[in-house]
Order: C-alpha cells, then structure tokens, then sequence
C-alpha cells in the first residue's frame, strides 16, 4: 500500500497577509493551543480509525502559521501520528514556520519535537517589498532566520513572491541571486497573485495595485528558471526547485494523486478504500470546527465519492504541474480510466505538435511551454 | 368629392439632397397654408418614422393637400408629394415623381447642387416635370446665391434665372414658393369619364386599418364602395375608405381626375400592393394600365444573425413585421457554422440594408451580426446553366464555373477641386471606369462605371474620407458584365469560417485577403495555441497571420486543498466552452466577428 500523507492545518496568524486567500484567521485575544491542540490529537484518532492503519510517508504542519504552536504541542501531534499510523523509515516531517525572532527562538524545540524539514515563508529579501507583502518581519530577520534554520534543520526550503507590481526582472535576478546565495537544495517561488476576498483584491479593485502583463510574466518566469538551474536547482513543480532528491516528499504526494488525510478546520484529504477514492473537506472555521470535534470526534463539514472521470481530472489537473508528468499505468490505476478517455483527442494532438506536451515511455508530460499556459491547456484538454 | 376643379390643381414634389433643407420647406408649406395649427406642428411633419426624422431621409412616400388662396384671388388645391430620397428608392422615387407634373429643385445656396440633387432632377425631367429652382438658406453668411444660380444652370440646364430665393428656417418667402406652384407649374389633366386608371404610388401597414394605399388617379374617379382591381397582380379588392391627406387622413367619398389621395381596402400585406402597379374598376377595367411598372428586386444581399442563439425567434418575427411595411426587403432562412441560424436578407441597396438593420437593433432591440454584404452574381456553369449567387457559400466549385457576370453601377460623383485627385485614384482602385469628367465652379462632376461589389466593400466611407466629406454621391445600376471573380475563403487553423468568405475580382484577391488576415490578427485574442489566420481561393493559400499563444497562464500555488475547487472550475468551464463558437479549437469572439464584417479592404 501507498504512504499516506498527513496534513495538519493550524489556522492561526498574527496578522493577516493582503496576498493570502487560505483558511488563517487572526484571533486578538489570543489562542487556546490547549483545546485546539487537544482537538487536533482527537481528529486524527478519529481520521486513523476511519482510514486504518497504513504507512505514514509525511506530515506536514500548514496554516496560518503553525510555528506559533509551542515546541510541546508540535511533538504531542507528531507522537500521535506516529503511534496511529506506521512511519516509514525517513519518514518527512515538514513545519512551515515565520522567520520572526520569536519563531526563530522556537527552531531548536520543533527540531527536538521531531521536525526535520523547515519551511520558512521568508517571502522577500527586500525590506520595502516585505512592508508592501504585509509581513511582519525584516530582510535581516529573515537572513537570520534562514542561517539558524540550516543549523538546527537537515532539510530547510524557503518561499518567495515576485512578479510584484513594479518589479523589474534585474531587481528579481539580483534578489534571487541572494536567494540562491544561501545554497538552499528547496525554493518555492511563486508569481504573485491577486485572489478574491484578500486586501489585494480590494486594493486592485481601486485601481490601485497592477500586477505585471502576461508577457512580463513569462519572461520573469523563464528567468527565474535560468537562473535556479544555474544553482543546480530544477522545477518539479510549476513553482517549486529542488535538487535532486531534495523534493517535498509531502507536496509529491498532492501532484502525484496519492492518498492524504488532512485534519484540523478546512483541511481536504483523498482517501481510498476498496477501489474508493472520497474527498473529504473539514469545517472551516476553527471554533466551530473544534466544537464539531469535541461533539463527535471529526467536523467532516463534506464527503463525497469520486467518479472516474472526476479523479481522472484531478490527477491530470495536478500530475501535469510536475516536470515528471504523469504515467499511464498509474493513472489507470488510480482513476479506473485510460488516459484516452480522460483527453479531448483534437487538443491532445496539437498539444503535442506544438510541444505543449509529450508523450513517451508511458509518460503523459507538460514540457515547459505547455506548463506555463497548464491553466488554458487544461481547460481545453480534459473531457 | 373635391370642389376643385381640376385646372385649379398642383401636383408637385420637392428634390433635395440630405440637409439642404426638403422637410423644413414642407413644413412652413404645411403651416403657412394653415393645413395644420401651429399647436400641432412639430419638425418634419411628413417624417413619422424616428429614423427619417434623425437621418433626414424619407423611407416611405407621403403625401399633404394644401389649400391656398393665390393673388389671383382663386383657391387652388396644392398636393405636396414627399418622395423617397435616396438611391436605393429609385424605382419609389420615380413612381412618386410620375403622380405629379412638376417639382420644386431645393438647392442650399451655400452648398450647391450635389450628387443626389442631380440624379433626382434627371428623374423628374423624365417623368416630364416642369421644375422650379428655389434656393434655400440665403439669409446664411456662406450663401453664394449668384454662383449656385450658374451652376444650377451649367449643371443641370435648367433656367434658374426666376429662382426663388428663401429662407425655409426663418420663413422667408414662402408666399414666393405658393405664387411659383401656382403660376409656373401645369395643372393635371385626366378624364374623369373614362375607366379608372390610378398610379399606385406607395403602400403602408396600418395596424387598425390595415394596408394604407397612396394613389393618384388619372382617369376616371375612385369612389368607396368600388371593386378595384390591381392590374399587375390581378388581385380585387372592395374599396372600404378613400380620402386625402392634410396631412391627417380625411374620409372623402371619392377622388378624381388629378387627384391624390389614399383608399384602405381590408388587404392585409404591403407585398400585394406593388409600387408603380394600376388599380382599374374591377366591372369596368382600362385596357392598358399606366406606364412603367417594374417588380421590386433586391441588388444587395447580407446574412443577419441574432448574437443571442435565443432571439432567432425574435428576429423571425421581426423581419415579417418590417415585411408587412417595406414589400421591397425581402429575407429567406440560411444556417452558417459560424453563426448559427439567422436570415440571408435582400435590399434595394446599401442604404435600405442599413435602415433595416438600424430599426431590428432600435425598434426591435436586436442585437445582430450581419455577414459582408454581397451583390447578386450570374454564375454560368460549364454545362450552359445560369444561376443567380449573392451568398459566397453558393458559389460552385471553380471547376464547373464557365464564367462569371457581375453588376456594374453608373456613379456620379461631384467634389470640390482639391480632392478630386483622391476621388479618382479611389474609383480606379475599385476598377472604376472613367465616363466623363466635368467642372462646374471648382466643383468637378466624374462619372464612373463601377462593379457594384467593389461599391458595397466601404467604398463610400472611403469616398467621405478622401473627399473629408465634401463629396457627394449617386448612382444607378448599369447592367452585367462578365468578370474574373474568386471566391476567397477564411480559415482559422485550417477551418473554413464561412461567415467571413466573400467573392471579390482576382486582383483584389490578395489585398483583401491580407486585409482581413490582418484584422482578424488584432481581434481574435491570444489564446492557448497559436492560431494561423488564413486567406485562400480554392487550395490555394492567398494570405497568412499567426496569432501568438497567450504568454502565461498558469495557477501558481496549488496543494491538496486547492485541488476540489480547481477540478470544479475546471469542469464550469468546460460548460462555457460547449456555448462557445470554436474553430480548429479557437474561440472567435462576437466581437471579433461584428469588426470583421464591418471591414472592407
């Protein structure tokens, strides 16, 4: 059997990001780690009784900021975790943290907790573009932050935003070149995005904030690639580098459709049994979320059975955001469908002539052109 | 019954080109003559339509009588016959000129003669009209009464020495056009014994009376009650109503000899009432009815589809309800792959179509795309056959076409000096044929023959844009002639788009070709693939644009938890797409297809 994926969502911040569209609430008076805690601890005993014991491949700590967790209540999930399912050797356990001081005073205890790969939400290294991000750190911060990090952690990935209104590809080159400058073997470099419902949204709506043309875009796309090869880093993911080896263990599981459980409110999981794949979403709001755990052991707010074509969609959807593309044999497996049947044959065919996408050794794959237009490829592609 | 006797009679019509000034004189005619109170007067009495009013364009005739005490002390009875103004109505015009026997020539004396003055002065000197010049805005600064004068006289030959000089806007002189009807224009003669001979000059739907005829009798009288019979179609019909116009309808018991006036006669379609046909009495019928009766028939042809698949009802509709009005416009049901299901409609000429298209999108709030308009051709196949073609889609293959003929137009344009040289450059371009080149003043007149497809393509945007709109324009149709035409075939990726073919002369081919691949590279929005644009006739690639690809498209963060609502949108999308019109996998906007259409060369 595949390895399961463990996600654990901790829907707390401090403050909440004008990019940021996920499920992060920010609570002023503050958080009861206890009794959310204790309710993430009783959601997964509850999840591993639905889905059995299996082989636990990764945990992932997401959020909000789940680096505002105590060093204590971090090791409490991962021993539950790993007494309800069966860790495998090297198993990945990933926590994204803040590169605040004060998270950056908490690095040493998550290590001890059991965390062994850091993702640090460093954003930016320029002070006025992290002002502008809404992050509550400095540039120095985060340079500290980072060399702690790699001191305490055998793994640590870093996230950063460009593609930011006004930025010039010089300015992303030299602000990647400091990046890259840190050696890291993980980046995840995303092209900002203007989401509904955020403070940039509102912002755009006035007028007021303009990301850069498609043209601009795909040029800084391309020189963000050049420049991370030039570091030995390649993209196994639409937005993220890695060195060989050195990807996110946990991410590959989501792009490769393999099976996760996710806990705590909001969180999706994929879960089959029986030849059974079920989407499963949580409660979203967080009181309301604990109070349906506290009641009845899990707040599954939604569950459902996925057809064939539907898990066909999403495998395809995902597999096609990797550079290793999607195999055959794996996806018939996966989804109960040929290939054939989950593709528009006409696109398909000049996908492939004007290499958006390749096809060889039982592999379906997006090669760089097609990845970067994946969003309009899909959309024509799948039946 | 009228008490007029008929030599006190003055049937009269008004020329004028757009704006110089017709139905402000028919107005002040109708007041000063106290046909209507001033309480009831509002601009452009005989216009009802919004469209005539805003455009100054009469589309249907309309007739007033007018009453009017002269200096010699008699009343006489003037009938104002409002006539069609425009080249499309020719036929129309030349009906309504022949229900009278003179027409007053409205010439602004700040312009002069243009174009379209001209070609209906040559009507109204065939159908015999004693004309009087009257020049109009002289109390204006610009006005050049004297020099108007001369090229009235140069231009058209005609004495323009006794010219009544008026001001319609301020009134000025209004008395002088009455004296002028009364005095200079012949009375009509008829026999008021003789079997009914009446001119059906125009026809309308009335939605409580039904049909409204306009006619003018000849011979004999037409009286309520009668059985009147229409000589052309044969058709009988019990006359309900006869009465004049002043210019609400007055019931009278009947009309004689020179007069004009309307009857209702329960018909139920303008398409039974043939402009230019003769009513006789049904039990007492004339032997030869009056001269000059031609069926309408259309020379521009275009596709009109409703942008809203769900309003092809509404459009149906829409066009039976203008049929009712206008026989002259006529539509027959047609699919594209393009566009879906619509109506190849027929008119007059380039004009007609625009008004017909103007009032489905005003009055019939139709959103509408109209393929490039096409004249007819007669395509001469191989094995002897003719058939007439106005839909590109027609066109048989090349292989079996012996020859091609393609209408021709004699045009008349008049354009000061200056720009004459990009008149004319403009019309060899279109592969004019220069008849005759005149001055007048520094005015010059050229006479061309044109293929009437190289006249529908923007030829007169063009004409008004070299000339910066000093040119004027006229033109009557002036046979076949046989021609090297190509069909010239759109595709996008590979597919035919069959709306945007067209049939232009081969040496047009290339450029037009070009032009469009052009076009369309600027309207069609990038998109997922690279999109080739092409022009071709037959096999044979003319012309080519690659539209890019979009640059980027692509979500930049997306985890386990993005994956539901991706697959759903994914999945809604697919939904718009199966609405949408695609073409070798591209979406052709609608508004791609409006500016497509709308360009020309």
């Amino acid at each position: 059997m595949e390895p399961l994926a463990l996600y654990i969502h901790w829907p707390f911040c401090l403050a909440k990001c004008p990019y940021c569209d996920f499920n992060s609430h920010v609570r002023e008076g503050g958080v009861d780690e206890g009794r959310f805690t204790a309710a993430l601890v009783r959601e997964m005993a509850f999840e591993a009784g639905r889905v059995g014991r299996r082989p636990l491949g990764s945990i992932f700590f997401g959020g909000g900021t789940p680096s505002l967790l105590s060093p204590a209540a971090v090791g409490r999930l991962i021993g539950e975790a790993t007494r309800r399912f069966d860790p495998v050797a090297g198993i990945e356990i990933t926590l994204e943290a803040n590169p605040t001081s004060v998270e950056a005073g908490r690095l040493a205890g998550f290590r001890a907790a059991g965390v062994n790969r850091l993702s640090l939400g460093v954003q930016s290294l320029d002070d006025a573009a992290l002002a502008f991000l809404g992050r509550r750190h400095s540039a120095a911060e985060a340079r500290s932050a980072l060399a702690t990090a790699r001191t305490i952690f055998p793994r640590v990935s870093f996230d950063l935003i460009y593609a930011r209104p006004g930025q010039s590809e010089a300015a992303w080159r030299a602000e990647l070149a400091q990046a890259l400058a840190f050696g890291p073997d993980h980046l995840s470099l995303y092209q900002l995005t203007i989401e509904p419902g955020t403070g940039f949204a509102a912002r755009a709506a006035r007028g007021e904030l303009r990301l850069p043309e498609a043209e601009a875009q795909a040029a800084l796309y391309q020189a963000t690639g050049e420049a991370a090869a030039a570091f030995g880093l390649r993209p196994y993911e639409v937005s993220n580098y890695a060195r060989a080896g050195a990807e996110s263990r946990h991410n590959l599981a989501y792009w490769r459709y393999a099976d996760y459980a996710g806990i705590g409110p909001g969180a999706h999981g994929r879960l089959t049994r029986g030849g059974e794949t079920r989407a499963v979403r949580r409660v979203r709001a967080p009181e309301a979320w604990a109070a349906r755990v506290e009641a009845e052991g899990g707040a599954i707010a939604e569950e459902s059975a996925l057809s064939p074509a539907e898990r066909g969609r999403e495998m395809l959807l995902m597999g096609l955001r990797l550079a290793e593309g999607v195999e055959e044999a794996r996806f018939s497996a996966r989804t109960g469908i040929t290939l054939e049947a989950a593709l528009e044959a006409d696109v398909l065919a000049i996908a492939l002539a004007q290499g958006y996408l390749e096809r060889a050794g039982g592999v379906l794959r997006a090669l760089p052109e097609g990845r970067l237009r994946l969003d309009s490829l899909l959309a024509a592609l799948l039946v | 019954m009228t008490d007029t006797p008929i030599e006190n009679i003055r049937n009269f019509a008004i020329i004028a080109h757009i704006d110089h000034g017709k139905s402000t004189l028919a107005d002040r005619l109708i007041e000063t003559t106290g046909a209507l109170s001033a309480r009831e007067m509002h601009a452009q009495v005989l216009d009802s339509m919004d469209i005539e009013r805003e455009r100054g364009i009469t589309i249907k005739a309309q007739t007033v009588r007018l009453s009017y005490l002269a200096k010699d002390g008699k009343t006489y009875e003037l009938n104002l016959m409002d006539t069609p103004g425009h080249v499309d109505f020719a036929y129309e015009v030349s009906r309504s000129l022949a229900a009278c026997e003179g027409s007053l020539l409205v010439v602004d004396a700040s312009q002069g003669v243009e174009a379209q003055t001209l070609a209906n002065v040559y009507h109204a000197l065939e159908a015999g009209h004693e004309i009087v010049p009257v020049l109009n805005k002289i109390d204006l600064p610009a006005a050049e009464p004297e020099q108007v004068r001369a090229q009235i006289e140069e231009v058209i030959g005609l004495d323009a020495s006794e010219a009544v000089m008026i001001s319609a806007k301020t009134g000025l002189n209004i008395e002088g056009v009455l004296e002028a009807l009364v005095t200079r224009l012949p009375a009509p003669t008829g026999d008021g014994a003789a079997p009914l001979k009446a001119l059906l000059v125009d026809s309308w739907y009335d939605a409580y009376l039904g049909v409204v005829i306009l006619v003018r009798v000849k011979d004999g009288r037409l009286k309520r009650g009668q059985k009147i019979r229409m000589m052309a179609t044969g058709a009988a019909h019990v006359v309900e109503q006869v009465g004049v116009f002043s210019p609400r309808m007055i019931p009278t018991d009947d009309l004689g000899p020179g007069e004009i006036g309307f009857l209702t006669a329960a018909i139920k379609t303008v398409a039974d009432c043939k402009v230019g046909d003769t009513l006789t009495d049904d039990r007492n019928p004339a032997t030869e009815p009056l001269p000059g009766f031609k069926p309408s028939v259309p020379v521009v042809w275009c596709g009109l589809y409703p942008v809203d698949a769900d309003d092809f009802e509404k459009l149906r509709d829409s066009l039976a309800k203008l049929r009712l009005n206008d026989a002259s416009f006529h539509y027959e049901a047609e699919t594209s792959a393009a566009l879906g299901f619509g109506y190849r409609c027929g008119f007059l000429g380039l004009l007609h179509l625009e008004i017909i298209q103007e009032r489905l999108t005003r009055e019939f709030a139709l959103d509408l795309i109209a393929t490039a308009p096409s004249v007819v051709y007669r395509v001469h196949r191989t094995n002897g056959a003719m058939e007439e073609v106005h839909n590109p889609a027609d066109m048989p293959d090349g292989s079996v076409i012996d020859h091609i003929e393609e209408p021709w137009i004699k045009a008349t344009i008049l354009v000061p000096d200056e720009h004459l040289g990009a008149i004319l450059t403009l019309c060899n371009d279109r592969r004019g044929q220069q008849v005759d080149l005149t001055y007048v003043g520094n005015r010059a007149m050229a006479v061309y023959r044109l293929p009437l497809n190289e006249v529908v393509f923007d030829f007169y945007d063009r004409l008004k844009s070299v000339s910066r709109g000093y040119a004027s324009f006229d033109y009557q149709m002036d046979g076949y002639a046989d021609s090297d035409l190509v069909k010239i075939s759109i595709l996008v990726n590979g597919d035919p788009v069959d709306a945007l073919s067209f049939i232009a002369h081969r040496s047009a081919a290339e450029s037009r070709g070009r032009a469009i691949c052009g076009r369309l590279k600027d309207l069609i929005p990038r998109q997922l693939f690279r999109i080739a644009v092409q022009a071709a006739i037959g096999g044979r690639v003319i012309a080519r644009e690659t539209i890019s690809a979009l640059a980027k498209d692509v979500t930049a963060k997306c985890y386990g938890g993005d994956i539901t609502r991706k697959r759903k949108l994914l999945e809604k999308q697919k939904e718009g797409k199966k609405r949408m019109r695609q073409f070798g996998k591209v979406e052709i906007p609608q508004s791609a297809f409006l500016a497509a259409l709308k360009m020309d060369a």
